[in-house]
């Protein structure tokens, strides 16, 4: 799921009130992740450091002159480049402190905005449509710009991208109700217009957004109806001929948002990645009409991923640059992070691991906001630890190696020196680090254990992955290894920490846990807390034989029956004591919960399931069906705080698995006891649910009686009193 | 007559049929809307909880009898009452008028008032021997007024401070008084009038960093504790002695806005934004522990909207706030469970009527603080199935909206049966009105008896020839009324020392006597030819809610707060032979555990047996030829008597016809056309009418 974190404000910047628009021009980003350049309405840019939530410089063009286009910033030259008065272009750095003593330019025609994109050059877009390079306009100022725009036709919305092979001024110009989409080459140098198709009469696009991904540009655009419309364009579409007329752009429907009551006034859509979209200003469908929110909606699943409402005004403006949205609202500018996770079907259709109290308190192997602006604050708990992790980082910092150093190391050297260094490291870094240094190592580490039989660290493998900062996805071969080389409490961790596995490797573990014998199992060390809750349940089963249910007993009163039905009976009997028993060993069925915990999506999982060996299914089914029974018994609940399988998920992969060998089983004439075990469980379940239908079906009924027909402010009415 | 208690089936049989159909005029169309508490404050040694309303009204509440709305009482103009406080018997108030008004409970009116000369007051305080008001002032100042016997006096101002005393306590000891203020706490030697201690109190966190701390309520205890609670949603607990902080207790995003502290200091509770109240209790927090410390106990939500008021009795907590609701809420650790005592209670209506029926003319009056409506029922012909309802063919229509004359409340009203002759009385001024109705004029009646003031309940004869007038004293004013003339006819006065005010009047249909009840739990009869006491019913120990004289049998029927009910004969002085069965049968357990009082009390003209009374919740027409509800058995109401077969009907029948077809009830009266009126207000129609409650966040929003 997509989230919005807690927000902060960007300190010094007000919005002017009762003004239509924020007083904000543009936001441009600058040199990293932290920092970003804003322009206001009027004179002023302001370098901010957003983490700090502070300016840290501002420059201001003298009284009279006022900036026509929103400040950027040219990473190659360190610049940054405004447009001011609409034919004067400036040009400073940093420290520049008066901006009029900085260079400026003026040029023949009025130009609309400069753009620049990391790894683009700097871009002018004049008024009426011509493009040139910053540095050959620079190299001649005052020459000759042509039109390339119809007289009545005005841009609307402009922006500039880079591919890998060449750079895009995109830009949009409305004519007489028209909207129009340019697409400006640079080097070669080639224009394509392409005509967007019309909405409702009189409805124009509220916001554009623009991105680039599989050599294709996505343009998304959000009208005041509240449909939000994708159209792609081909980077490689042919160059038509020069003067050829319109393209129509086709488009395609990405979402309808709700509207509440009229259309959208001040709204905007910003795409985050190729499943997400930022919305502001749109009403959240569950809190009435106002439309003071800020939302992530997923479009593939057309599901609201998340939601924040906004004190104030809603400009209708939004900018997003490293995983922040920036949007002025109020009397505030606010900055807030969001995360938008690569949602997997599983997640969205929601076989997830089930929610426990437990995991709320697992750190989230994101690091929220919170935590890395208010460490101290948020995890009191956690200062004793690094205050020791500080005292070891003084006194090994001399001899201690860097992160390089370490994944060098991990290459070639000795196994007990690689768990030596992976250990101070651990305890060394900052956690905010660890993030990117722990795939690294996890990969490292996992690669030269395959290349190199002889090489294993199981040690450091298992901290790495307690970090919780581990995936499957960051190392996909580390599950596999683990299998490999018989490391079943690494697996069980991987199974526990990694929500990503993918179906393919649940099956892979399945089979290998189902296979292997108790007396191996027995031997492996395993997580206490899981042992622990097995044995809880077996355990049960014990006492469940003391209190007078021991086989002997019953066996010995069968004898006695009558010949005609005591094979039945004793068989029956026979078949309910199996079921009192673990079919597998402690560790072995500790380590089966585990497969059964993970998330996994049912049509993945099948053709998978179906390689399983019908000696396999059958002892697999004969556990599931014993814990279902464990379940089943009131007096067992999965206990709290432990991790343990749910009686649903028991329950799904019984359906699985009978789904994936049905026919086998049926053939077998060993599992017709424990099939029509089960028949006899789904009977009564669908019976008890019949019931439980019955009780709704007259529960509503009582409903509508209690009804009472709506009594205006005056009735005559007859009553009778016995 | 039917009077022997054993009745054959049979006749059980014949009697449905005759009890049968009534029409019902179900009406709706009073827009009674009650007003947001202020605050409270309760008196241990009276048992008596004083409640003050946003409209200015005060009202004392019995706690030992039933909760009873005993009296109502308003200030002398539409003014907020912001604190209130009892010094012995006596109460004072305290508003943003800048007055100190001390009040009459006997005439219920203020006694006097007395300007603080400090702006605004915002809190008044007594000390524990009852000889020192302190009151705290928008201007800064805390003001100590000495309680004199008769009135207050100035005595002298403490230190002035910055910023206006939102809220004070003393200490018990008299000696220290600690004043909650903007941003901070202050503690002041009340003999020097010094500040000796100045508590900082933190701001909320985040935007409201800005903004300036409210200390609501503050608690000095005895060991020197000094609790606060603020508009930053926090429970503070003080060291006073040192001025530190002990302990923070965050309970709400919005304003604590009330904190009250048990007698014995045990326990305390606080009031939030949110509507839900908070229990803190002093003990240890672990078994084995000696040391205790102020530990959050429980959480009680009983309402939709700030908590205003609190009060920490000794078994209860009792709440109340913007969402106009009496909340009585026992703590289980200090009653015995499911009695009566554990039970929740919930005020949501007064105790007395605000509607008047004309039954004669199938008139309605309403009373509202600043207004009187006056509606004819509308009718219908043809008629329909049971539980149906019918054709309106003419609907209801309101014939006059009359407004009151200068700034005071409208403390009671009637309307003469006839609908001829409307009456009502604030604090200051009486009023008469003739009422032709034909062609619905409304003349005023000049030259009014003085003796009429002030009028705390009034009531007019059947043949609207006469109006009773509750005066000061436990007295009565008659006048009598004819053609645009009133004239006085006399007082009628009880015996020496009766001295609270009359809240129940009701003349007889013949004219001949008038029962009058106080809140003393006296009921006095009085012979109207010759103006004289005629007897006084046997004191009960609970208040009569409700009465009223049979017009055939002259027997006087009379409803306590306690809910028993007692028919007294008045011809023979004595209880009636039925009043004394159900005294010695009992009424039944589930009768007994209603918790609202009965209102009214009427009868029913055809069959002289019925008695139609009703609470908020039911009306109930008591047969008294039919047996009596058995203790053993269920109370069958009318609702799960239909639902019964036919023969187990009439096996579970009884004297009590509990009808809960309609609720919140206001009035229940029986016209002379043997049709009902029930007027509701329902608590939905009011809860829409509230503001909005403070925001509270949903998941997912």
């Amino acid at each position: 799921m997509a989230a919005l974190y807690a927000g902060y404000t960007l300190r010094g910047l007000a919005p002017a009130q009762n003004r239509p628009n924020s007083g904000i021009q543009g936001v441009e980003a600058e040199r990293d992740s932290d920092h970003v350049v804003v322009t206001d309405s009027t004179r002023c840019v302001t370098l901010y450091k957003v983490s700090d939530q502070k300016p840290l410089s501002c420059w201001t063009v003298k009284q009279g002159h006022t900036l026509t286009g929103a400040a950027v910033y040219n990473a190659r030259t360190q610049e940054y480049v405004a447009v001011s008065d609409r034919k004067v272009i400036r040009i400073w750095k940093e420290d520049d402190i008066i901006l009029d003593k900085a260079f400026k330019a003026t040029v023949s025609s009025d130009v609309w905005r400069v753009h620049c994109v990391a790894g683009g050059d700097p871009v002018v877009l004049f008024h009426r449509g011509a493009v040139r390079l910053l540095d050959s306009l620079l190299s001649a100022p005052q020459q000759p710009i042509e039109e390339v725009l119809s007289p009545e036709e005005a841009i609307s919305w402009s922006t500039n991208i880079v591919t890998e092979s060449q750079q895009f001024v995109i830009f949009t110009t409305e004519q007489k109700g028209d909207h129009f989409l340019y697409l400006q080459r640079l080097n070669p140098n080639s224009l394509q217009r392409y005509h967007l198709e019309r909405e409702e009469p009189g409805l124009s696009p509220l916001s554009f957004s623009v991105s680039y991904r599989d050599k294709h540009i996505r343009l998304l655009y959000l009208y005041p109806n509240g449909h939000v419309y994708e159209s792609v364009v081909s980077v490689r579409a042919p160059v038509p001929e020069e003067g050829a007329q319109a393209l129509p752009l086709p488009r395609s429907l990405l979402l309808s948002l709700p509207v509440g009551e009229g259309l959208l006034q001040a709204a905007s859509a910003q795409e985050l990645d190729e499943a997400h979209v930022a919305v502001v200003g749109v009403p959240h469908p569950s809190a009435g009409s106002g439309k003071d929110f800020l939302c992530i909606w997923n479009t593939n699943f057309q599901t609201l991923q998340a939601g924040k409402e906004m004190a104030g005004k809603i400009y209708g403006q939004l900018w997003s640059f490293w995983n922040k949205l920036f949007i002025p609202h109020g009397k505030t500018f606010s900055v807030i992070p969001y995360d938008c996770p690569k949602s997997s079907l599983a997640s969205a259709l929601g076989k997830q691991r089930q929610v426990k109290k437990d995991e709320s308190k697992a750190p989230t192997s994101v690091p929220s906001w919170n935590t890395l602006l208010h460490e101290e604050k948020a995890h009191p708990s956690r200062t004793a630890e690094t205050r020791k992790t500080r005292t070891n980082r003084k006194s090994q910092s001399a001899q201690s190696l860097t992160n390089d150093q370490v994944l060098e190391l991990i290459k070639t050297a000795p196994v007990e020196e690689v768990q030596r260094e992976v250990q101070l490291l651990l305890s060394r870094t900052d956690t905010q680090d660890l993030q990117t240094s722990v795939g690294q190592l996890a990969s490292t580490l996992a690669s030269r254990s395959l290349n190199d039989p002889a090489f294993y660290t199981p040690s450091s493998l298992v901290q790495l992955v307690h970090t919780r900062y581990l995936c499957h996805s960051v190392c996909p071969d580390l599950v596999l290894l683990a299998l490999e080389r018989k490391d079943y409490f690494l697996c069980q961790l991987c199974l526990q920490f990694f929500p990503d596995i993918p179906e393919v490797v649940t099956c892979a573990c399945l089979k290998v846990f189902i296979s292997m014998s108790d007396v191996d199992a027995a031997k492996v060390n395993l997580e206490p807390d899981s042992v622990f809750f097995m044995e809880a349940l077996i355990a049960q089963e014990h006492e469940a034989g003391l209190n007078g249910f021991s086989l002997a007993d019953e066996e010995d009163r069968s004898d006695n029956l009558a010949e005609g039905g005591a094979t039945a009976q004793r068989d029956n009997e026979k078949a309910s004591a199996a079921e009192q028993m673990c079919p597998v060993g402690l560790h072995k069925a500790v380590l089966l919960n585990e497969i059964l915990q993970t998330a996994y999506f049912d049509s993945f999982l099948l053709p998978h399931l179906k390689d399983l060996s019908s000696q396999d299914v059958v002892l697999f089914l004969q556990y599931l069906q014993f814990v279902y029974l464990k379940f089943s018994h009131d007096a067992c609940k999965p206990t709290q705080g432990l991790r343990s399988p749910s009686l649903t998920q028991v329950m799904d992969w019984m359906g699985l698995l009978l789904d994936a060998h049905f026919t086998v089983l049926v053939m077998t004439p060993d599992v017709k006891d424990l099939l029509l075990n089960l028949h006899r469980f789904v009977k009564s379940q669908v019976r008890f649910v019949s019931e439980l239908g019955k009780i709704e079906g007259s529960l509503q009924e009582l409903d509508k009686m209690a009804l009472k027909r709506d009594v205006g402010q005056y009735s005559i009415e007859i009553i009778e009193l016995f | 007559q039917v009077k022997h208690p054993v009745i054959s089936l049979r006749f059980v049989f014949i009697f449905i049929v005759q009890m049968g159909e009534f029409k019902v005029h179900r009406v709706r169309f009073f827009d009674y809307m009650p007003s947001a508490i202020r605050a409270m404050v309760f008196s241990t040694r009276t048992e008596r909880l004083a409640l003050a309303r946003a409209d200015g009204a005060l009202e004392i509440f019995n706690f030992s009898d039933n909760y009873f709305q005993e009296k109502v009482m308003y200030g002398p103009r539409r003014v907020a009452v912001e604190a209130l406080c009892w010094v012995g018997p006596r109460l004072f108030s305290a508003g943003l008028n800048g007055e100190i008004t001390e009040y009459d409970l006997e005439n219920l009116r203020p006694r006097y008032t007395v300007e603080a000369y400090g702006g605004p007051i915002w809190t008044i305080s007594v000390n524990s021997q009852g000889t020192l008001l302190a009151v705290g002032c928008e201007d800064g100042t805390v003001k100590m007024f000495e309680v004199l016997k008769e009135r207050i006096q100035f005595q002298r101002n403490l230190d002035r401070q910055k910023g206006r005393i939102i809220s004070l306590s003393w200490h018990p000891s008299g000696t220290l008084i600690a004043a909650g203020m903007m941003d901070m706490i202050r503690i002041f030697d009340a003999e020097t009038g010094r500040a000796t201690h100045r508590l900082l109190v933190d701001r909320g966190a985040g935007a409201s960093k800005s903004k300036e701390v409210v200390v609501w309520s503050i608690a000095f205890l005895s060991d020197h504790t000094i609790i606060s609670s603020d508009s930053a949603g926090k429970v503070q607990i003080w060291d006073g002695l040192n001025g530190t902080l002990i302990r923070t207790h965050l309970i709400t995003k919005w304003d604590v806005l009330a904190l009250s502290v048990s007698q014995d200091e045990s326990s305390l509770v606080a009031g939030t934004s949110e509507g839900t109240v908070v229990q803190f209790q002093f003990i240890s927090s672990t078994v084995d522990r000696l040391d205790k410390d102020w530990v959050r106990t429980r959480t009680f939500k009983n309402h939709s909207h700030d908590v205003r008021a609190l009060a920490h009795t000794e078994t209860a907590v009792v709440s109340g706030g913007m969402d106009t609701q009496l909340v009585v809420r026992p703590l289980l650790d200090k009653v015995e469970k499911n009695t009566r005592e554990s039970a929740m209670r919930k005020v949501s209506f007064p105790h007395r009527s605000l509607v008047c029926c004309a039954k004669k003319a199938g008139l309605l009056l309403f009373q509202f603080p600043d207004h009187l409506e006056l509606w004819r029922l509308g009718e219908s012909d043809g008629y329909g199935k049971l539980g149906g309802s019918l054709p309106v063919k003419r609907g209801p229509e309101k014939l006059i909206q009359l407004k009151r004359k200068g700034e005071d409340h409208i403390c009671c009203s009637a309307l003469s049966p006839c609908g001829g002759w409307l009456a009502y009385s604030t604090v200051t001024s009486f009023r008469l009105y003739r009422l032709q109705n034909g062609s619905i004029s409304i003349c005023k009646v000049s030259k009014l008896p003085k003796d009429l003031l002030p009028a705390h309940q009034l009531c007019f004869s059947t043949n609207s020839s006469k109006l009773f007038a509750s005066s000061s004293n436990s007295s009565v004013v008659v006048v009598a009324l004819n053609e645009l003339e009133c004239k006085y006819l006399g007082t009628l006065k009880a015996k020496y020392g009766c001295r609270q005010p009359v809240h129940q009047l009701s003349a007889s249909d013949n004219g001949k006597w008038l029962a009058t009840a106080n809140t003393d739990c006296e009921v006095h009869v009085y012979n109207l030819d010759k103006l004289k006491l005629h007897c006084t019913v046997p004191v009960y120990g609970s208040c009569p809610t409700a009465m009223a004289i049979h017009p055939t049998t002259s027997n006087l029927v009379v409803v306590h707060a306690d809910q028993q009910i007692f028919e007294y004969s008045l011809v023979k002085k004595e209880y009636t032979e039925w009043s004394r069965r159900l005294q010695k049968q009992g009424l039944h357990s589930m009768w007994l555990e209603r918790d609202t009082p009965i209102t009214h009390v009427t009868f029913n003209p055809k069959n002289p047996a019925h008695i139609i009374v009703h609470d908020m919740f039911m009306f109930c027409i008591i047969d008294k030829s039919l047996p009596l509800p058995e203790a053993k058995n269920v109370l069958y109401n009318q609702m799960a008597l239909r639902s019964l077969p036919e023969p187990d009907r009439v096996l579970h029948s009884h004297g009590f016809k509990i009808c809960k077809d309609f609720q919140h009830l206001l009035c229940v009266s029986l016209l002379e056309d043997h049709s009902l009126v029930v007027v509701e207000r329902p608590l939905l129609d009011i809860v829409s009418q509230l503001p909005a409650p403070v925001r509270q966040k949903k998941f997912a929003t």
